[in-house]
């Protein structure tokens, strides 16, 4: 069967277009796809970034006094609703997944190239449509969680073009997530068993598990909520005896898993960038691919937590605090492992090593105030404060976001045949790493003395704090010059790279730089231990 | 390897003390102003004191790594090839799942103490008693606390602003006024879009949702104007949406009652 499919691959191939021009075609070559994501997922999160800046500067005053009060509550709902659905989940998942999945499993493109191409292609238009409703009768301006009655009673059609954006990229997701799952279970090259698998695609897998499972949730949820906006019927309006609680469960089913969606693949690509930057074997690898599946499995099980203040029950927040309590446990095992991967080895102190220790550092951050919250007591005096801004921001940008810069240092060599500069790209770390603290440390302590998220105005003794946090938020917006201009100086006369310039084993670099259109010359290699790094003459009993 | 152990040990008890003493001095919390705010502070105390232990050593571990195990220039050939340590991890799988049940049986006591799990005494006998079904927030009265209610309040909100009716006096104010150490019940109903009650210095917070009445109980203990803020985004001018609780003594909080009672009782 893989044989047929690659036979039909070969012969859609053949029409595609050469050339820069490929990345504009509708491709079925995952590599191109791959990357389609990616730059497309970029200049979306450079509008994202761009709203951010348009809301730190209004909060650097305590009055409203930079945006009118309806237009910066539409730029905090497409803020969040572009870096999650049009940034974050794209990339993390399509893009790296795309590119790496099939090299990894020893495939020459993934199971269903049409669909893939399909599945990035709804992604470009939802999100202008998206954009684009700014300029019809405003945008939606809800929030991102859309909660009822208040997105009923906003003005309706940017509240409809959001819905209809947000399912198309929800399907979009479930395309993807189809393609992984059948990819890494059924196009595996003869011999490599599951458990010899590179990291990453387990954390694809079991991603891709919860986007099938849940994100059809979110679906039904916005299709009966357009309903209740559009045909006035009455499943959250509660004047026609809807519950609008009931929206908050079917919400949060999804989007707490979301978050999972969003750093599972963002632990697999740390798993992959680590052993090579330090010269050893990935520490634990049975335990991480436990720990994954474990994460999962929880994930699906601690959504209302985001609810405890929406009167549910005291047996409900009770098991909703263990249940996410718990999920400290599995991640806090993936985190020893990493730090025990650079434990003893030889590291290079590069730009994909130091964006990923920064994420280490700011996810263990993020993961403790995430306990903290878990708790429903200490969640009642901050739930829909800035500490909870703080905390999610230090586990999507801090965690993922940092992943993202580091896998584009580590795979750009793999991609393009060219180096990225070094000095450039450790400019990049430090000036992210200190603009993002400096954005978002702070705003634990506004969050505990009484500021509340999505305002935007705010009493006049957290002025200086707020301040300090928009001058992070500057430094943020600053790094990604050094950034860009990398890239552009690489592209045009970068260093080659050579095929292998890392020396790591996995797969995708076991054929050259940038990789032919069937990924390998001849057969794809069978990599029994991706992992396999470290000195042979190691003598375990000797101590370090 | 008696020194690479007492070096060890050395930073170990320094972050515990530099966690603890942090965890002791620093303040990053309001005033205390309600029987839950010295309740929740203590919570607040444990997990930050948690919190920087393991913050802190992390973040050594991973800068150490970062400078002791640095690829030397010209330096070929890999680190060691070791493949996992299942005693290691069997450790650091105990040991975060004890402490994360410590913190969950730890919180289940605060929840408790705060009132959170009385609530289960007497729904029934609630949905029973009124027709209309009432969720409710924390410090949820039981049966025996009722009678103790010094004072209940009917609050609505909309967008934006919050109202409080007192059924005894039969009046509405734009500010809630309540007697200092009694305990106090409101009633709350949204009439638009959700909002959400929240007193900082108190550490309360409580949804007021459309079509869904929530019940929230509390105790100030602290004499003073507090801002009762709304946290859940209601709308344009959701950051304006603010009310002000006024905590006085018994004798101030009966004689506004009194001025009020009288020049709005025919409302």
């Amino acid at each position: 069967m893989t044989i047929s499919i690659d036979r039909q691959n070969e012969n859609n191939k053949s029409l595609q277009p050469n050339g820069w021009l490929r990345y504009f075609s509708f491709s079925l070559d995952h590599k191109v796809i791959g990357i389609q994501y990616l730059v497309c997922g970029f200049l979306f999160y450079l509008i994202g970034g761009t709203l951010a800046s348009a809301i730190r500067i209004e909060l650097a005053s305590p009055m409203s006094d930079f945006l009118p009060r309806d237009v910066y509550n539409q730029f905090l709902t497409l803020h969040g609703t572009i870096m999650i659905f049009l940034w974050i989940v794209p990339v993390v998942n399509g893009a790296f997944g795309n590119y790496l999945i099939p090299f990894y499993v020893g495939a020459r493109d993934m199971a269903f190239p049409r669909l893939n191409a399909v599945a990035f292609w709804l992604i470009p238009p939802s999100g202008l449509m998206l954009i684009a409703s700014y300029f019809v009768e405003g945008a939606a301006q809800s929030g991102w969680t859309a909660y009822p009655p208040l997105s009923i009673t906003t003005p309706q059609s940017g509240q409809i073009i959001w819905i209809i954006s947000v399912l198309l990229l929800g399907g979009s997701s479930i395309f993807g997530g189809i393609n992984f799952i059948a990819t890494i279970i059924k196009l595996r090259r003869p011999g490599l068993k599951l458990m010899q698998l590179p990291m990453y695609c387990w954390a694809m897998l079991g991603t891709s598990l919860l986007v099938v499972l849940s994100t059809p949730v979110l679906a039904g949820t916005l299709i009966l909520l357009s309903f209740d906006i559009v045909a006035h019927t009455g499943f959250f309006n509660p004047v026609l005896g809807g519950n609008v609680v009931v929206y908050q469960h079917l919400f949060w089913f999804y989007s707490h898993p979301a978050v999972y969606i969003m750093v599972l693949p963002a632990f697999g690509l740390v798993s992959e960038i680590l052993p090579v930057h330090s010269r050893k074997p990935l520490f634990g690898y049975t335990t991480m691919v436990f720990s994954i599946m474990g994460i999962v499995v929880l994930g699906l099980v601690v959504w209302a937590h985001h609810m405890f203040t929406s009167g549910t029950p005291p047996w409900m927040r009770l098991f909703f605090t263990i249940a996410t309590s718990f999920i400290a446990v599995p991640t806090g095992i993936k985190f020893f492992n990493w730090v025990a991967t650079l434990w003893g080895g030889k590291i290079s102190v590069n730009s994909a090593m130091l964006f990923s220790c920064g994420f280490i550092i700011n996810f263990v951050f993020g993961g403790i105030t995430g306990v903290a919250l878990a708790q429903v007591p200490f969640d009642i005096h901050v739930h829909d404060t800035y500490f909870v801004v703080a905390h999610f921001h230090y586990i999507v940008y801090g965690g993922t976001v940092f992943i993202i810069f580091s896998s584009i240092y580590h795979w750009f060599p793999k991609v393009t045949g060219k180096m990225l500069g070094e000095k450039l790209g450790i400019l990049h770390f430090a000036i992210t790493f200190i603009g993002f603290n400096l954005c978002f440390a702070p705003q634990h302590w506004l969050g505990l003395n009484g500021m509340p998220r999505r305002v935007a105005e705010y009493d006049p003794q957290f002025e200086f704090v707020n301040q300090i946090s928009s001058i992070g938020a500057l430094l943020m917006a600053i790094s990604t010059i050094p950034f860009l201009v990398n890239i552009f100086l690489s592209v045009r006369n970068g260093k080659d790279s050579g095929d292998n310039p890392w020396n790591a084993l996995t797969p995708e670099w076991l054929t050259s730089s940038p990789p032919p259109v069937e990924n390998w010359e001849g057969d794809a290699p069978l990599v029994e231990e991706p992992y396999g790094y470290g000195d042979p003459f190691f003598d375990e009993n000797k101590k370090i | 390897m008696l020194y690479k152990n007492i070096y060890l040990i050395l930073i170990i008890s320094c972050v515990f003390g530099i966690s603890f003493w942090i965890g002791f001095n620093v303040n990053l919390l309001p005033a205390e102003a309600s029987i839950n705010a010295p309740i929740y502070d203590e919570l607040f105390k444990i997990l930050f004191i948690i919190g920087l232990i393991i913050f802190i050593g992390m973040s050594i571990a991973v800068i150490y790594s970062l400078f002791k195990f640095k690829r030397k220039k010209d330096e070929i050939g890999d680190g060691i090839a070791l493949e996992g340590n299942l005693s290691l991890e069997i450790i650091w799988t105990l040991i975060p799942s004890i402490i994360v049940l410590i913190i969950g049986i730890y919180s289940y006591n605060i929840y408790d103490r705060m009132g959170g799990m009385k609530e289960l005494n007497h729904s029934h006998e609630m949905i029973s008693s009124n027709t209309e079904k009432i969720w409710a927030g924390i410090s949820q009265a039981s049966n025996k606390d009722i009678a103790n209610i010094n004072l209940s309040v009917e609050v609505s909100a909309m967008q934006f602003a919050f109202l409080f009716n007192y059924p005894k006096g039969e009046f509405v104010s734009g500010e809630l006024h309540v007697p200092v150490d009694q305990k106090v019940s409101m009633r709350m109903e949204s009439k638009d879009v959700i909002h959400a009650f929240w007193v900082p210095e108190f550490r309360i917070k409580q949804d007021i949702i459309p079509g869904q009445p929530t019940i929230l109980n509390f105790t100030p203990t602290k004499v003073g104007k507090y801002p009762i803020i709304c946290a859940e985004l209601c709308g344009p001018y959701h950051g304006g949406m603010r009310a002000s609780i006024i905590v006085e003594e018994e004798s101030d909080y009966k004689d506004w009652f009194n001025k009020n009672k009288k020049t709005e009782v025919n409302l």
